[in-house]
Order: structure tokens, then C-alpha cells, then sequence
């Protein structure tokens, strides 16, 4: 589940749509964004995608220097190879932005999602759902006698994937926190 | 030295730190406090506008008149809502200016209060930055930090939302210190880049300087470094509109503005070059046209101080990010410890060819009859005013255009238009803005009829403050440039573009206490011209115009450069459909 599907901006209008792009094929790449702990901060930041008609996959926000008044933003965004660069130098220009980095070009990097589903069923469901939780290593974290909430924390195509498999066996709910991402190494 | 001072007097004793003289504003409930301590002092003059629009398009005005930031002050809700338009010009256009809104107190914020706007919310989007105060001691850094955000880098405009309370409350004033903020723009230029620019300056055989507004935001000292470069390398220049006068119009290597109503040299020449060195310019849709057909042949440097200009619209062979006056300096250099290299015999053959453009004459008209032509009345207003110490405004439209083409700039900061975001109201303003910070000057704004009546009320504040602005109005009768694009695209039907139940100006003019001059005869209007500039005071001048004259030349929405439309006769079909969607 894409977290905010942020409709494209209105550009029919304008001489925009006669940009060439320098190259057509789409990529998926995940930002972290340092910004000012202030309010507002996260309003410039989807501002920014709305305003200027670009994708937002997947978004995660939370401080994360306390006495350095910083938050980081994980955005997972999908572009050409120009409107990758655009979205980058766009928040670059932010006055609230410290940092961009682009994690999917600045070398190994691992990228993690919580997620909790809710499923419910009886008799051999149940007993499948339970058995798959266990190989994807998720947690029980609620159980009443016709449902569980699993836990599970994984890259995001393992979320994707015990999604998929818990779909026939009575999925009724699922809260996705969006992708957190750190570079490897030091 | 620190001092315990009201919120409001901070405002005042922070706008006097700033070295501010002059503020435009409006005053209401939100901001009585403020206006208190206004009244109470004598180092700021405040400037009573009718409407918030022309606060900040006044601001505007002043900025670019002056090279220093522009100040607002308008109230909360409607004050801080009116204030929009002139944000967003502000911040399409590149001007520094400070906005100060009132705001209604922080334990009434979100109870939708008599006069509460979202102000930050509406204006995150129009501002470069902008700030909600809630404690009276953050007030002092903050008011310093927006001077240095709304200059430093690509400037732009700045707001902070001060609640009432913040305004009454007591707290600890703090003088400006040089700048600890983080936002630190990069100004000088990467010496690799910068080095193979000079390389390709030293064998290009078609160069063209392509210029815009970032040399004049530069300031002065950029049009001195890029006078210096031209006139040493002997390349060809061009300017978009927000750059004129950043090279002399009478410089020896001047081809005249580019784009949609450019030049046919400046555009052909950029068609054809094979070195195009943008310097402060963005590469806009009005001066590209046809974006796979734009100057095919060429490599491209860029220089820009805002990262994201580079490949945004057209792709940067050589980009180099940094501010126009130090990459200019660090070019001059470099370009002459290597011996001062150009091209010489390829260069005159690139002239020669560039004389053959000139010879076309893309801006010849006949004044023939008893009609003024607009091109006409600004040729003779070129005439009769260009050994003046003169500044230009304008609103938007053909006589925008018009007068980009008929009229020269010899310096930067002479020439007050409204470029990115074509806002109509915006030039009566401006110059109001731009007497204020050159009050010896003479100031024309040159006008639509249709532009000057969407903020005619500042007659009131050029009245009220003895500000002798010249009110150039080209009467059509017509909102002549949509009427020109109906007339290309639609059908010649005229759909709500004439302006019926227009004033009688002249009387307009003296119900506010002004002169009004009205002018139909070709053979009056040197007189009146000088009647007008001779007139110590505001000035309304109603010039009747040929009603149906089109702005030639015109690169077609959707062509390229070398597809430019000399005349009427060339008009029929030339649009096709998918050029008819592009504004």
C-alpha cells in the first residue's frame, strides 16, 4: 500500500508538457531529509510534491535530534532520472531543509517498514495464517479467539509479499508506517 | 544590547537595525500595536497605500529600484489575503521584500476569529519563507533572519505572522548579529566548471550571452563584470525581459531582448549559436518556445545561484552554481591569465551574419493617419525622456511588451515589470515604490488601461505623499493581448476582451486632485509628452491608440525560435493544436 498517491499537478495547460525528458524510464528512490523541528516543516516538504506534481510512494517523519531540533524525513519517490534531480535541489532550497541525501545513488543502503495486520478466520485459515507469521518472523501482537495482529517488520517487498499471503486467509486490516532508511557501513 | 521593549516596538527598533527607511502598509486591527509604535517615531516613513496589493507590489518597486529589501505591514485576514498576489510575483520574479501580518492572538488561533487567515498556510506556498511568532522573545531573531533569507541567495520574499499578544507582550530585544543561520547559499562558482567555460569561450564560432534577472539581483557591481566581459570577448548579447539594462541598450554588442516578443536577431541568433553562456536566467517557456527545438546546436553553460534552475527545463552542458557577480569575476580572470582567446575571424563571420538579422527590422511601423500607433508613443516617449534620470514600470500586456522593445536601458535597476507571474496591476504600484526610493526621478509607468484600473486607487496614496509619478497609459479600449491571442486562435471572436464603460481619465485624474492629460493626435503628442514631464505631480496620461494594433514580433506557442512571425501578413494557421493549449 502506497502511503499518499499525491494526484499530479495541473500541468496540461502550461508549455511543461513539451519538456523533453532526458531519459522516460521511471525509478524508485528513497530520500532522507533533514529539517528543522518546526511546525510547518512537513507541510513545505508535501507542499513541495503537490505544488510541482511530484509522486510520493511512501513517507516517514520524526525527530530525531532532540537538543539539535532535527526531524528526518524518509520520502520513497518515483521519477525520470532529471525529476529525481529536480525533486532533490527543489528541497534542497527549502530554508527548514539541512540535508538531502539521496539514498538509492549514495551507495548501500537498508531500508525498513513496520507493519501490523489484522486477520481474521477460523479452522485451517487460522492455523495457516499463524504458521506463515512464523516464517516471516512476525509477532502476535493481539489474539481473541477469531483473529490475530501480527507484527512484522521487514524491507518493504517482505511486506508486500506476507501481504499478499495473508490475503486469502481473512486479511481485514493493515497500518503501514512508510519506509525508514539509513546507509550502510560508517 | 539587549533591551526589555513590547513585541511591537521590537517590529519598529528591529526594522531601524535593518537600516529600513521606508514602509508600505495598511493598517487594522491586528496590528494597531505596531502602528502605535510607528506613530511614536520619526526614522521610518510609512506609506499609506489603498489596498494591500499595492503595499506589496510598492515594496516591490522600491526593491528593485534600490537593490534593498522591500517592507510591508498589513493586518491579519483580509490584509494578509490581499497581500498574496504580490507574494507570488515577488517570488516569480526573484525580489527581496519583507511582509509583517498581523495576527490575531496565539489563544484565539484556530477558532476561526473575527479576521483570522491561516496566513503561514496561504503563503507557504508564495513566500520563500515564512515565519508564526508566538513568544515575544523569539521576535528578534526572527525579524533579523527573514532580511538575511529574503537577500541572501536567490532572493525572494519573506513573511512573519505576528499574533497581537506576541505584539503586546514584553520581551528581550537582541540587535542583528551576523547571520548563524544555516541557510548559507553557495556565491562562488566551481573553478573546474568555470574553466571550461573559458575554454569554450576561447574557440566558440556562434557565442551568444544570453542574460537575465540574476545579474540584476547581483547587483550593480555584476553589470560592471558582465559590461567588461562583452565588450572584451565582442560576443553578441541578449537579455530576457527582467534583465534589461544589466548591458547598455546602446552598448555596441546589444541585439535586444529575446523570447516570445524578442528580437528576431536575439532569437535567430540563439537558434543558430553554438556557445549559449545563460548567465541569471531560467531558461522560461517564454523565452524557449518549442523545447526540442530550442537552439539545437549549441552547448550550454548556465549560471545560476539557485541549484534547481540547473536542468529544470533544458539541459546544462557546462553548470555553474554560484552568484553571477563572483562566476563573472572568476571568468574575467581565468579567461584572461590564459591570454584573452577568442575566436576573432569565426566571431566577425557570426557578426556579419547577425547584421543580416538586424537588416530585417523586426520592430519597423508606419505612423501613418490621424491614430497614434503604441509603438509610436513610446518611441517619442523614448525620445523625449531618455537623458532624464528615468525609471521604467509597467503593467502586462502588448504595452508591456511594447516597451521592452521600443524603449533602451542603459543600467540595471531602471526597468520595473512584472515577468514570471504577468501580473496585471502590478507596474501603478511599483512605481509609486520605486518614487519613494528615488524621489528626484522621473518615474513613468508605462500602462494598459485595462492594468492601470486594477489598482487605480493608488492615485490616492501618489496624492497623499506628493510622489509625481507619470501615468503612461496606451488606450485601446481593448485587453489588447488577449485580444491578440483571440484573434491568432480563436476565431477573431472577441470573447470579453474590450473595455466598455471606461472613465473618463482626464476627470479621473482631477476628482483625486491629480492632472490628467488626454492625447489622440499624432501631431500633440510630443507637447503633451513634455506637458506631462514638466508637471510637478502625479500625472494620468490617457494616450487613444490604435485599437487593434498586434504585438509583433512573436514567437508562435509552440514553435521554435526560428519560426518567428514577422507581421500580420504571416498570422493565418500557424498555431496548430497542440500549440494552442500553452498560455
Amino acid at each position: 500500500m502506497s502511503a499518499l498517491k499525491i494526484k499530479k499537478g495541473s500541468t496540461s495547460h502550461s508549455a511543461y508538457n513539451l519538456r523533453p525528458t532526458f531519459s522516460d524510464v521511471e525509478e524508485r528512490h528513497t530520500l532522507a531529509v533533514l529539517v528543522e523541528n518546526e511546525p510547518g516543516v512537513l507541510a513545505r516538504v508535501i507542499g513541495l510534491f503537490s505544488g510541482r506534481g511530484y509522486n510520493i510512494e511512501s513517507l516517514t517523519v520524526a525527530e530525531v535530534d532532540h537538543t539539535g531540533h532535527l526531524s528526518r524525513i524518509t520520502i520513497v519517490t518515483v521519477g525520470t532520472p532529471q525529476v529525481i534531480e529536480q525533486i532533490k535541489a527543489q528541497l534542497g532550497r527549502i530554508v527548514s531543509v539541512h540535508e538531502v541525501h539521496d539514498l538509492t545513488v549514495e551507495g548501500p543502503s537498508v531500508e525498513r517498514e513496520l507493519a501490523m495486520f489484522k486477520v481474521a478466520g477460523q479452522g485451517d485459515k487460522r492455523v495457516e495464517a499463524l504458521r506463515l507469521a512464523d516464517i516471516f518472523r512476525a509477532n502476535v501482537v493481539d489474539s481473541t479467539l477469531e483473529s490475530f495482529v501480527f507484527e512484522i517488520t521487514g524491507a518493504p517487498d517482505k511486506i508486500d509479499a506476507f501481504a499478499d499471503l495473508m490475503r486469502p486467509l481473512g486479511l481485514v486490516e493493515v497500518a503501514r508506517t512508510g519506509v525508514a532508511a539509513l546507509p550502510r557501513g560508517d | 544590547m539587549t533591551r526589555q521593549m513590547t513585541g511591537a516596538k521590537m517590529v519598529v527598533q528591529a526594522l531601524i537595525d535593518q537600516g529600513v527607511d521606508t514602509v508600505f502598509g495598511y493598517p487594522g486591527g491586528a496590528v494597531l500595536p505596531i502602528y502605535d509604535e510607528i506613530f511614536q517615531q520619526n526614522s521610518i516613513k510609512h506609506i499609506l497605500v489603498r489596498h494591500e496589493q499595492g503595499a506589496v507590489h510598492a515594496a516591490e518597486g522600491y526593491a528593485r529600484a534600490t537593490g534593498k529589501p522591500g517592507v510591508c505591514l498589513v493586518t491579519s485576514g483580509p490584509g494578509a489575503t490581499n497581500a498574496v498576489t504580490g507574494l507570488t510575483d515577488a517570488l516569480m520574479d526573484s525580489i527581496p521584500i519583507v511582509v509583517l501580518t498581523g495576527q490575531v492572538p496565539t489563544f484565539m488561533i484556530g477558532s476561526d476569529a473575527f479576521q483570522e487567515a491561516d496566513t503561514v498556510g496561504i503563503t507557504r506556498p508564495c513566500t520563500k519563507h515564512n515565519w508564526l511568532v508566538k513568544e515575544t522573545d523569539r521576535l528578534p531573531g526572527v525579524l533579523h533572519e527573514a532580511f538575511h533569507v529574503a537577500t541572501a541567495g536567490r532572493p525572494g520574499p519573506v513573511l512573519i505572522d505576528i499574533p497581537k499578544d506576541v505584539q503586546f507582550a514584553q520581551g528581550t530585544y537582541q540587535p542583528p548579529k551576523p547571520s548563524t543561520s544555516h541557510y548559507q547559499p553557495q556565491v562562488k562558482g566551481d573553478m573546474e566548471a568555470i574553466t571550461e567555460l573559458v575554454a569554450a569561450i576561447e574557440t566558440a564560432k556562434r557565442p551568444i550571452f544570453y542574460t537575465g534577472g540574476g545579474v540584476i539581483n547581483s547587483g550593480p557591481g555584476a553589470s560592471q563584470l558582465l559590461r567588461e566581459l562583452v565588450d572584451a570577448t565582442g560576443f553578441p548579447i541578449t537579455s530576457t525581459l527582467m534583465g534589461l539594462g544589466c548591458y547598455p541598450a546602446s552598448g555596441k554588442h546589444w541585439m535586444g531582448m529575446l523570447g516570445m516578443h524578442g528580437l528576431y536577431e536575439a532569437n535567430m541568433a540563439m537558434h543558430d549559436c553554438d556557445l549559449m553562456i545563460n548567465i541569471g536566467a531560467r531558461f522560461d517557456d517564454r523565452i524557449t518556445g518549442r523545447i526540442d527545438a530550442f537552439s539545437p546546436k549549441s552547448k550550454k553553460a548556465h549560471i545560476d545561484i539557485d541549484p534547481s534552475s540547473i536542468n529544470k527545463v533544458i539541459k546544462a552542458d557546462i553548470p555553474i552554481v554560484g552568484d553571477v557577480g563572483h562566476v563573472l569575476e572568476d571568468i574575467l580572470k581565468v579567461w584572461k591569465s590564459r591570454g584573452r582567446k577568442t575566436n576573432q575571424s569565426a566571431v566577425a563571420q557570426w557578426w556579419s551574419k547577425i547584421e543580416e538579422w538586424k537588416a530585417v527590422d523586426c520592430l519597423k511601423f508606419q505612423q501613418t493617419g490621424k491614430t497614434i500607433k503604441p509603438q509610436h508613443a513610446l518611441a517619442r516617449l523614448e525620445a523625449l525622456t531618455k537623458d532624464h534620470d528615468r525609471y521604467i514600470c509597467t503593467e502586462v500586456g502588448q504595452h508591456q511588451m511594447w516597451a521592452a522593445q521600443y524603449l533602451g536601458f542603459e543600467d540595471p535597476n531602471r526597468w520595473m515589470t512584472s515577468g514570471g507571474l504577468g501580473t496585471m496591476g502590478y507596474g501603478f504600484p511599483a512605481s509609486i515604490g520605486v518614487q519613494m526610493g528615488h524621489p528626484e526621478a522621473l518615474v513613468i509607468n508605462v500602462a494598459g488601461e485595462a492594468s492601470w484600473l486594477m489598482n487605480m486607487q493608488e492615485l490616492g496614496t501618489a496624492m497623499q505623499f506628493n510622489l509625481p509619478v507619470k501615468q503612461f497609459i496606451l488606450n485601446n479600449e481593448r485587453l489588447g493581448m488577449v485580444r491578440q491571442w483571440q484573434e491568432l486562435l480563436h476565431g477573431e471572436r472577441y470573447s470579453h476582451s474590450w473595455s466598455e464603460s471606461l472613465p473618463d481619465f482626464v476627470k479621473l485624474a482631477e476628482a483625486f486632485g491629480a492632472k490628467g492629460i488626454l492625447c489622440s493626435d499624432p501631431d500633440d503628442l510630443d507637447d503633451a509628452i513634455m506637458e506631462m514631464i514638466n508637471h510637478d505631480g502625479p500625472v494620468l496620461f490617457d494616450c487613444l491608440v490604435e485599437k487593434h494594433e498586434n504585438c509583433f514580433p512573436m514567437i508562435p506557442s509552440g514553435k521554435a525560435h526560428n519560426e518567428m512571425l514577422l507581421g500580420e501578413a504571416e498570422t493565418q494557421g500557424v498555431i496548430d493544436a497542440k500549440g494552442s493549449v500553452l498560455v
